[in-house]
């Protein structure tokens, strides 16, 4: 498998598809409405994250490989987290009926 | 150029192809059930990336953790709020998305030159490949064996957090005496507590 560290695909091409994915996340992060949106938008951005530790990993680190270990702690953070926050997003529908982030102001000024 | 890294290079052009416009899809398309599908896509996409990077283990992970529990929960939680609303329209909106598209793009150029300009240490050592496995365990159970735990008690939290939230308290008979129960006491099925009576 020694390819990869000297193959064709330059360890930049993984670092830009990662900043790319991050930004389609914070993009939708800001812009989507629905709740469940959100959530979705939030996944993106933790699977760029991570795509930039396993890039390091295997081009830089490719001994000790501590960037998949963070990664394995990022996919259990966020499946944590997704959990939590669908959780959240019943418990909120139950008592606003709806998904509609622009209406969710009960801690708004 | 050999077979296998032209290979290399055809199969992260084509997950990479994938990621983007599956993304944009997640986050662009109207109907949220495509959404969700176009993520389930983008995260094998995802995980066929971390095999090309050597990370057989963590693409498993990605599949079984991401695939089946993440995008299968999320499409539950559309299947539970799944009443077809229609949305306010408020103003200022497509200047709104343009600001923040704009904003978004100068995150992305900046990015862009960070990763461009800095020298970056490569090649590194050696990918270690198929050992990679058995690398992240002897990670797990000697120098990272306290994030381990405390991975353990966070997902009990989670868990015990997920169900007290979504929980719904409504029965109508006693499971132990099979009496009535006095419903005066318990959040109503179709009663919400917090709707805003200006916005119909």
């Amino acid at each position: 498998m020694l390819e990869s560290s000297s193959g064709l695909v330059p360890l930049q091409a993984y670092l830009l598809l990662a900043a790319m994915l991050f930004c389609i996340g914070v993009w939708g992060l800001i812009n989507s409405r629905n709740a469940v949106r959100v959530l979705m938008s939030i996944e993106l951005m933790l699977n760029a994250v991570n795509i930039n530790l396993m890039a390091f990993s295997s081009y830089i680190d490719g001994d000790l490989i501590r960037g998949q270990v963070f990664a394995v702690f990022v996919i259990t953070v966020a499946a944590a987290e997704a959990a939590v926050g669908l959780a959240i997003l019943l418990s909120l529908y139950r008592n606003r009926v709806t998904v509609d982030m622009e209406r969710f102001n009960l801690l708004r000024w | 150029m050999t077979i296998a890294t032209s290979t290399e290079l055809i199969c992260f052009l084509v997950l990479g192809a994938v990621v983007v416009l599956g993304s944009l899809g997640v986050v662009l398309l109207g109907n949220i059930v495509y959404s969700a599908f176009l993520l389930g896509g983008v995260f094998m996409a995802v995980a066929g990336l971390y095999l090309l990077l050597n990370a057989s283990f963590v693409a498993a992970a990605q599949v079984l953790v991401y695939v089946g529990a993440v995008n299968v929960l999320i499409l539950f939680a559309i299947m539970l709020v799944n009443k077809r609303e229609d949305l306010k329209p408020i103003e200022g909106l497509p200047i709104r998305r343009l600001l923040s598209g704009g904003v978004c793009a100068g995150l992305f150029v900046l990015f862009f030159r960070v990763v461009i300009t800095t020298p970056w240490a490569v090649p590194g050592p050696a990918a270690i490949g198929v050992g990679a496995t058995e690398r992240i365990g002897e990670h797990l159970f000697t120098d990272y064996l306290l994030p381990f735990e405390l991975a353990s008690v966070l997902l009990l939290m989670a868990m015990i957090g997920a169900i007290v939230l979504a929980r719904r308290d409504v029965l109508e008979v006693d499971v132990g005496t099979g009496d009535a129960v006095n419903q005066g006491l318990i959040e109503k099925a179709r009663t919400p507590l917090l709707v805003d009576k200006s916005t119909p």
